[in-house]
C-alpha cells in the first residue's frame, strides 16, 4: 500500500498571456501513495485545479515529469495516454455530465469509450449506480437530479472504469454542507473499500479534516508545506497554513493591543469529549477567555482547534499552560505581533 | 386562368419549390456539418487548434456569405452550365443554392456547438475520449438540439434563396410569382404564391421546433 502511484517531479506550468508570461505552477514535487486520501488545498486562483490537471496531462506541464504507475505520461503518445486516463477518473465540481444522456447512459460512457459491449456496460453501470444509491433514477436525466445526485452520478462514471485514482477538483464545492458531508462520506467509503486513490483538491479545511490523510497546501503556484493531515492540523508552519487554519475572524486574535498570552489548542478526537477547559478553570480557580470554536464531529469522533485567552497573571497562566501539558492537550502559541496577518 | 390550371401551376412550382430546397438543404449540410465541425475543433480553445487552418476555412467561409445571393448565382452561372449542361431551372438552382448554403450551414453548425459546455468535452478528455469520440459522442450529440433548430432555420433561408432564384428564371414558385405577378399584371397569382410560400414556412419551422424539443432531454 505504500507504493507512490503519482509522482509529480519539478512541475512547472506557465501560460503565456498577452501580458506576458504566468507562472501558475513552480516546481511542484509530490509523491502520492497508493490508497492514500491526498488532499491539495490553497485559496483560488493558487493553482491547485490546474495541478490536479498536470495529473491527468489535461494540462500539459512546461517543465518536470508526472509518473503514474511507474511511467512518465509525458513521454506516452495520444492514444496510449488515452489507455492510461482510463485508470485516472476525474469528478468535477459542475459534475460535467452530458445533458442529453440519462443517469445510466453518463454511467456507460466511460465504458462505451473502451469498446465494452453495450449490455455488459449497462449491467456494470447498473451496479455502480447501486454503489452510489441511485439506481432508481436510472433512467433519469440530469436536469431531473439534483446536485447531489448529479456528483453521484458522477462517482459512478468515474468508477466504472475500474480506475487506480479518482481526482476530484472541488467536488463539494457547488453543494449544501449535508450533501458535501454525504458526497465525502461516500468517497471515503470508495477509498477504504476499494482502495482507490483519491487526490482532493478543495479551499475548505473542512473537506480535508473529513476526508484526507495527507495534506498539501499550494500557495502561488508553489507547495508551502505538506505532510499528514492531524500534524499539520496540529503545528501548521508556514503563514500561508496558518491562514487556512484561521479563518478571517480570527485575524483579531493576534492583534496587537493586548499582551495576553493566547493558546490555539487542537483536539484531535481523543480528548475532546473529556472537560478539559472547565476543569482547569475549576482547578486552578482562574477563568480562561473563549475567543474562537470550530469543532466537527467526524465519524463519531470530535475534532477540532479552539483559542483561549490565559489569565493576565503571568503565573496563573504559567499554571494553566503546565495543566495542558498535564493532560496531553495539543497547543501553540499565538503570536501577539499578529505574525499571521 | 381556370382553377384547374393555376392549381397545376402552383403544385408544380411547389414541388420544384420543395425539391430545391431540400435537395439543397441536404447537399449543403453534407458540405457544411464537417466545415462547422472543423472550424471548432481547430479553433484556438478547441481541442485540437491548428491556426493556418482556422483562418484560411473561416475566411473562405466569410467571403461565400459576404456576396449576395443573387449576384453569387449569376456569377456561378458560366461555370454551373460547364458542369450540369444547363444555367438556368431547378437544377442549376440548387447548384448555386448550395455554394450559396453551405457555408451559411457551418456558421450554424459552429455557432451550435459553441453552446456545448467545455466542462463535459474536458470530462470526456479525461476519461480518455479520442478527438473523434468527443465529435461523435459530446459534441454532436450534446448540441443535436440547438442543431436541429439550426437546421429549421437553414432550411427555410435556403427555401427564401430558393424564391429569389426565380427572378433569373430559376423555377419553383419564386418563377412563378415574377412572370405571373410581376411580368404579366396577375398580382393575384403573386399573392397567392406568397401565402403558399408563408404557409411553407410556418410548417418547416414547426416540424423543426417539435423535433428539436422532443429529441431534447434537458427539459421534460
Amino acid at each position: 500500500m505504500s507504493d507512490t502511484i503519482i509522482s509529480l517531479q519539478g512541475v512547472t506550468k506557465e501560460f503565456e498571456t498577452k501580458s506576458g508570461k504566468v507562472v501558475a505552477l513552480k516546481d511542484i514535487n509530490l509523491d502520492i501513495k497508493a490508497g492514500d486520501a491526498y488532499g491539495i488545498i490553497g485559496l483560488s486562483g493558487a493553482g491547485k485545479s490546474t495541478l490536479v490537471r498536470t495529473i491527468n496531462l489535461l494540462e500539459t506541464p512546461t517543465e518536470g515529469k508526472v509518473i503514474f504507475d511507474g511511467e512518465n505520461l509525458m513521454s506516452l503518445k495520444q492514444s496510449e495516454l488515452n489507455q492510461k486516463r482510463h485508470k485516472i477518473s476525474m469528478i468535477f465540481q459542475q459534475f460535467n455530465l452530458l445533458m442529453q444522456r440519462d443517469a445510466i447512459g453518463n454511467v456507460c460512457f466511460p465504458l462505451e469509450l473502451a469498446g465494452v459491449p453495450k449490455k455488459e456496460a449497462e449491467a456494470k453501470a447498473m451496479e455502480l449506480l447501486k454503489v452510489v444509491d441511485l439506481e432508481e433514477r436510472a433512467h433519469s436525466y440530469p436536469s431531473q437530479l439534483s446536485g447531489g445526485q448529479k456528483q453521484r452520478v458522477a462517482i459512478a462514471r468515474a468508477l466504472a472504469s475500474d480506475p487506480e485514482v479518482i481526482l476530484c477538483d472541488e467536488a463539494t464545492s457547488a453543494l449544501d454542507p449535508k450533501t458535501t458531508r454525504a458526497i465525502l462520506a461516500l468517497l471515503k467509503k470508495i477509498n477504504e473499500e476499494r482502495g482507490i486513490t483519491l487526490v482532493v483538491i478543495t479551499h475548505e479545511m473542512d473537506v480535508i479534516k473529513q476526508i484526507c490523510k495527507d495534506v498539501a497546501i499550494i500557495e502561488s503556484g508553489e507547495i508551502v508545506e505538506k505532510g499528514d493531515v492531524q500534524e499539520i492540523f496540529a503545528h501548521p508552519k508556514t503563514p500561508a497554513a496558518k491562514k487556512l487554519f484561521f479563518p478571517d475572524g480570527q485575524k483579531e486574535l493576534t492583534g496587537k493591543t493586548s499582551t495576553k498570552s493566547r493558546l490555539r489548542l487542537v483536539f484531535d478526537g481523543k480528548d475532546a469529549h473529556k472537560p478539559i477547559i472547565s476543569r482547569m478553570i475549576m482547578e486552578l480557580k482562574a477563568p480562561v477567555n473563549f475567543l474562537y470554536a470550530d469543532m466537527d464531529v467526524v465519524d463519531g469522533v470530535q475534532k477540532g482547534t479552539m483559542v483561549i485567552c490565559l489569565s493576565d497573571d503571568p503565573e496563573i497562566a504559567e499554571k494553566q499552560r503546565a495543566f495542558l501539558i498535564k493532560e496531553d492537550v495539543v497547543f501553540t502559541e499565538l503570536e501577539v505581533e499578529g505574525e499571521v496577518e | 386562368m381556370e382553377t384547374s390550371q393555376l392549381i397545376g401551376l402552383l403544385g408544380e412550382g411547389l414541388v420544384q419549390t420543395l425539391y430545391m430546397t431540400l435537395v439543397a438543404t441536404f447537399v449543403s449540410y453534407v458540405i457544411g456539418l464537417p466545415i462547422g465541425v472543423s472550424l471548432i475543433v481547430t479553433s484556438s480553445n478547441g481541442i485540437k487548434p491548428v491556426g493556418w487552418y482556422n483562418k484560411i476555412m473561416g475566411f473562405i467561409v466569410n467571403v461565400v456569405r459576404s456576396v449576395p445571393f443573387l449576384i453569387l448565382m449569376i456569377a456561378l452561372m458560366p461555370y454551373i452550365r460547364k458542369i450540369i449542361g444547363t444555367g438556368i431551372g431547378t437544377s442549376a438552382t440548387t447548384a448555386a443554392l448550395i455554394v450559396a448554403a453551405a457555408p451559411f450551414v457551418a456558421r450554424m453548425v459552429e455557432q451550435s456547438l459553441l453552446e456545448v459546455d467545455a466542462g463535459v468535452i474536458e470530462a470526456a478528455q479525461s476519461m480518455g475520449a479520442s478527438n473523434m469520440q468527443i465529435i461523435r459522442k459530446v459534441m454532436l450529440l450534446e448540441a443535436r438540439p440547438s442543431l436541429l433548430n439550426g437546421a429549421a432555420v437553414a432550411t427555410i433561408t435556403i427555401l427564401g434563396y430558393s424564391a429569389m432564384a426565380g427572378s433569373i428564371g430559376g423555377g419553383g414558385l419564386g418563377d412563378i410569382a415574377i412572370r405571373y405577378g410581376l411580368y404579366r399584371f396577375q398580382p393575384a397569382i403573386m399573392w397567392i404564391t406568397v401565402i403558399v410560400l408563408v404557409i411553407l414556412v410556418q410548417i418547416m419551422q414547426e416540424i423543426g421546433l417539435k423535433i428539436a424539443a422532443k429529441l431534447d432531454n434537458r427539459i421534460n
